[in-house]
């Protein structure tokens, strides 16, 4: 009858229509914001500050020579913290923050199928990384640029990059800690299949990233070490020798693909046979 | 369909929550073309039972079949035919009322992308809704969420609706659209399954019905059906008392003198059917002057099936 006749489509406008709603909602859009003011806020701190000789983060004292370095110590200073915790709302909220709207029905008896809409939910949470990471990047470009001067860069082993070469560092710098954020957000999407309260999903999930980097300053547990998914999150200064050396970018590949492995797993053994009763 | 299909089958169906069943061997039989009335007193099963149908919670044990597949196995085909409202409408607050049906709509794979914003508008105009069709749905009214829930079950033509208890926190002019909203899809073809815990609803629209009571299933059947079994007592007005009188006993009917002299009345003790006590007197001989079947009133045998308690079950 009806609908049985007509030839199913790819169902993309499904992830189209996530990745809207992952960009259009208001608690997001706050969040890329904030994201978009760590590298604003540290060059204009920087830029005020006549002495710039104190201690602070790697970096921070070559920004007054040269702004491309903002972007880089911008990224420095978001990944432990301010990162994670972002990725951690927007993991966290996958299923649960439909769940809890009652959406969560609506969605499978369209019906949206319950793998399908698992990987339509992972795949925004991802783009959401790529943006969070990208705006931090892309903002401390554009800030640095504009408050100090920009010249050659001169990496960490002494070799000389021109402009188009950084840019493709920085493009690299993107790919590095949006990828970093997969296992954490492949984390987040199994926690949020547990629970109709997207808060707890969400603290749950940024209080695994804190655990995972005390754990990872821990000589006691240094076996531990390459199995912890932040292990490899503040290895990009990797990215800026020259040549480049990819080590980091491959351990931390596999590394969060593993991550993704397990807990995506994890998340549709869970989701897959869960009743919906919210 | 054929006529005679059934839209819904369940044979044992059994959902137990710890150690509550909440629907304890159900079998219920939904005709194709049916308004089929699920009626119940709060917390008797009802929605827990159209969770199981639309595959959202699993059966503990027991048989669905939907549409002439059985369940869950064919979920994904048979859904884009069923529209539904479950335990009330669900909305994203921070999308208009249209961009929360076209976000719904696009999470069904046959719903074509192409006409999605005509089917989106139809279902809004259909509910009434066109005019807050651009308004955030946090600024809904409950009665207009409701509305939005039901448009969102009309986004494609569908073979079934399941509607959970569709009037809730409508006013009366909305209950009434509701009500002819449900007669014209009827007249369209559509099989509804509706439910309520208010008789008065069921009685006016639905041509079949099943009672719960605490998850079992009490009664099913035609509206009809529904009346004749709570038929409580008769009345026969006849010359003829004593003839009258042999052919009540003969169904283990003992009867007493009526309100006036000329009369017997006998309470129904068993079910029997009054079409056929009614013949076994003429065939008998008995000249009627009147026969009546005294009604319990439909709501007092609801209240009789499902309990006359206020609390909610457990
Ligand atoms: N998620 C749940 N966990 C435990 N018990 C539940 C759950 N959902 C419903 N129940 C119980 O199942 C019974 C039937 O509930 P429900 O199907 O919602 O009734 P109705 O829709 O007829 O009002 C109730 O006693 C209710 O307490
Ligand atoms: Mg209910």
């Amino acid at each position: 009858m009806s609908q049985s006749d007509t030839r199913r489509n790819l169902g993309l406008a499904l992830l189209g229509s996530e990745i809207t709603i992952v960009f259009r909602r208001r608690r997001n859009q706050a969040m890329l914001l904030a994201l978009a003011a760590v590298p604003i806020l540290i060059a204009v701190a920087v830029r005020l500050s006549s002495n710039t000789s104190g201690r602070g983060p790697a970096f921070l004292a070559s920004i007054s020579e040269n702004g491309l370095f903002v972007a880089l110590t911008a990224l420095t200073v978001s990944i432990p913290l301010f990162l994670p915790l972002t990725v951690g709302v927007v993991a966290g909220d996958t299923i649960a923050g439909e769940a809890n709207l009652g959406t969560l029905r609506y969605l499978l008896i369209s019906p949206a199928g319950r793998l399908r809409l698992l990987l339509v939910k992972y795949a925004g949470a991802a783009a959401f990384c790529l943006a969070a990471t990208a705006i931090v990047v892309i903002a401390g470009v554009a800030i640095g640029a504009a408050l100090f001067p920009v010249r050659p860069v001169t990496l960490l082993s002494g070799d000389t990059i021109d402009g188009a070469e950084y840019a493709v560092r920085c493009l690299l710098l993107i790919a590095y800690v949006s990828m970093s954020m997969l296992g954490l957000s492949a984390i987040g999407l199994f926690l949020s299949t547990l629970t109709t309260v997207p808060v707890g999903a969400m603290a749950a999930t940024i209080v695994l990233s804190a655990a995972s980097q005390i754990l990872d300053v821990l000589p006691q547990l240094a076996w531990l070490h390459p199995w912890l998914f932040s292990h490899y999150w503040l290895g990009i200064a990797d990215l800026l020798t020259s040549p480049i050396s990819f080590d980091s970018f491959q351990s931390n590949a596999l590394l969060q693909l593993g991550y993704i492995a397990v807990f995506g797993t994890l998340a549709y053994g869970r989701f897959a046979t869960k009743d919906v009763l919210s | 369909m054929t006529d005679g299909a059934l839209a819904i089958e369940t044979h044992g169906l059994t959902k137990r929550f710890g150690s509550q069943l909440a629907v304890n061997q159900l079998d219920i039989a939904v005709p194709s073309g049916s308004v089929f009335g699920f009626l119940g007193p709060n917390g008797s099963g009802k929605t827990t039972t159209i969770r199981m149908l639309l595959g959202l919670a699993s059966a503990t044990s027991g048989e669905i079949r939907m549409l002439g597949s059985a369940m869950p196995q064919s979920l994904q085909s048979v859904l884009p035919r069923v529209g539904a409202l479950v335990e009330g409408p669900a909305i994203y607050p921070f999308l208009s009322g249209r961009a929360n049906l076209a976000r719904l709509d696009s999470a069904d794979r046959f719903a074509s992308s192409r006409t999605r914003t005509a089917r989106v508008d139809a279902a809004l105009d259909r509910v009434g809704l066109t005019h807050a069709a651009r308004k955030k749905a946090h600024a809904y009214s409950l009665g207009m969420k409701q509305r939005l829930g039901i448009a969102n079950a009309l986004l494609t033509p569908r073979d079934l609706l399941i509607l959970d208890e569709p009037t809730n926190g409508l006013d009366p002019q909305g209950t009434r659209e509701m009500r002819n909203l449900i007669r014209s899809l009827a007249a369209e073809g559509t099989t509804v399954f509706v439910s309520s815990h208010l008789l008065a609803e069921i009685e006016q629209t639905c041509s079949h019905v099943a009672v719960m009571s605490a998850g079992r299933l009490v009664a099913q059947g035609t509206l009809d059906d529904l009346r004749a079994e709570g038929v409580t007592r008769v009345e026969v007005r006849t010359p003829d008392l004593d003839l009258a009188r042999e052919v009540l006993a003969r169904w283990g009917l003992q009867s007493q003198p009526g309100p006036i002299d000329s009369s017997l009345t006998a309470a129904l003790t068993t079910s029997v059917p009054v079409e056929q006590l009614s013949e076994a007197l003429v065939i008998a001989g008995v000249r009627l002057r009147g026969f009546t079947a005294e009604g319990a009133s439909l709501e007092d045998r609801f209240v009789a099936l499902t309990g006359e308690g206020f609390d909610v079950a457990e």
